[in-house]
């Protein structure tokens, strides 16, 4: 179990239910989640919904927890299929995750299911190490990653500490409209 | 009833002057809506649209003591527009180099006549250096290799760098 082969082994989760993902300005966004019991069965059921959600919303590589309105440190991710991603871990959900290292920050473009309006300039570190929980067993889990994987760790545990991509722009012209693609 | 209206302020830069045009501005009613202010060669210069019921020559007045100190102010009314009617790919057009005239005029004019749109720009004058980054919506089905080239084919011509990159969005 934990990780075999690079990926992650997730624990066996019930079925998920697609739940509405919330938009700001939101309060639960902007407030930091607390830590859960990993084995408590409603955020064994979250870990499912959060998979269930994110896999049926185009684009999405990963959500957390208080995106679907709910306070707890819990995230899932699969950024496996981005083309910008180098090491990958698969499909998993972390629960109560904290960054232990983080080095070598790159500035991208972001863009979140939470702010459909605009996108922004964000610093963040392509090399990083952390440290989770599995939900179900509370087995730990130690990520080091880099790249894509790396970034979008960093912007699901933004989420959970109550801080949206808006929150790190590089400066005051760092903030974009969404464009539409027609 | 409310209509959006350009309010501009430019000229010599001091403390307080966002302050005192917003705290007009509320005091009238008004809603702030996008804005985009910077120094320019040490000159403020901002530009806002804002939702307001009050009277341009109202809002203006009540500035007046702004245009007094030296300030350029107009308050202009303007047509609502289609927030979302930026359409296309974003791309990202950096240029720099020596500095002399036409390299602005030069590059966008070549992304104007592909279609594209610029919906960003700054430009820049170091100690010789010129810069120039433009965000430039460009239309669906875009040949970008061959706008690629015949930018690069004007900036040669005017002893410039340019490049012309995806904007591209992480979605997360």
């Amino acid at each position: 179990m934990g990780i075999v082969d690079g990926r992650i082994v997730m624990p066996p989760l019930p079925e998920g239910r697609v739940l509405p993902v919330v938009t700001a300005p939101a309060a639960v966004l902007s407030t930091p989640c607390v830590d859960v019991d990993p084995c408590d069965p409603g955020v064994v059921q979250l870990a499912a919904d959060l998979l269930a959600t994110q896999r049926v919303s185009p684009g999405c590589v990963g959500l957390a927890a208080n995106q679907v309105g709910v306070g707890w440190r819990v995230f899932s991710l699969d950024v496996t299929a981005h083309p910008k991603a180098r090491i990958t871990h698969g499909e998993y959900v972390l629960v109560n995750a904290v960054v232990e290292s983080a080095s070598r920050n790159e500035k991208s473009r972001e863009g979140c299911m939470s702010v459909p309006d605009f996108t922004g300039d964000v610093k963040r570190a392509s090399r990083l190490v952390v440290r989770g929980l599995l939900p179900g067993t509370g087995e730990e889990v130690v990520i080091e990653t880099d790249a894509f994987e790396a970034r979008a760790l960093q912007h699901e545990l933004d989420h959970l500490a109550g801080f949206l991509f808006l929150d790190r722009v590089v400066g005051p012209h760092a903030v974009f409209p969404r464009q539409t693609y027609l | 009833m409310s209509h959006s209206l350009a309010v501009t302020v430019l000229g010599h830069d001091r403390p307080g002057i966002i302050a005192e045009v917003t705290g007009v501005l509320a005091e009238l009613g008004g809603n702030l809506e996008d804005s985009s202010m910077t120094l320019l060669r040490g000159h403020f210069a901002w530009t806002l649209v804002v939702a307001a019921d009050a009277d341009p020559s109202e809002i203006e007045a009540r500035l007046a003591h702004l245009v007094a100190e030296g300030l350029v102010v107009s308050v202009l009314p303007v047509p609502d527009a289609d927030s979302s009617s930026t359409s296309g790919s974003p791309w990202l057009l950096t240029v720099h180099g020596a500095d002399r005239p036409g390299i602005v005029s030069g590059l966008t004019g070549v992304v104007a006549a592909a279609g594209g749109n610029i919906t960003d720009l700054t430009t820049r004058l170091g100690t010789g250096l010129y810069l120039l980054v433009a965000e430039a919506a460009l239309p669906t089905g875009t040949d970008v290799e061959a706008l690629q080239a015949r930018i690069a084919e004007a900036a040669a011509e005017l002893g410039v760098h340019a490049t012309l990159q995806p904007a591209d969005v992480d979605e997360l």
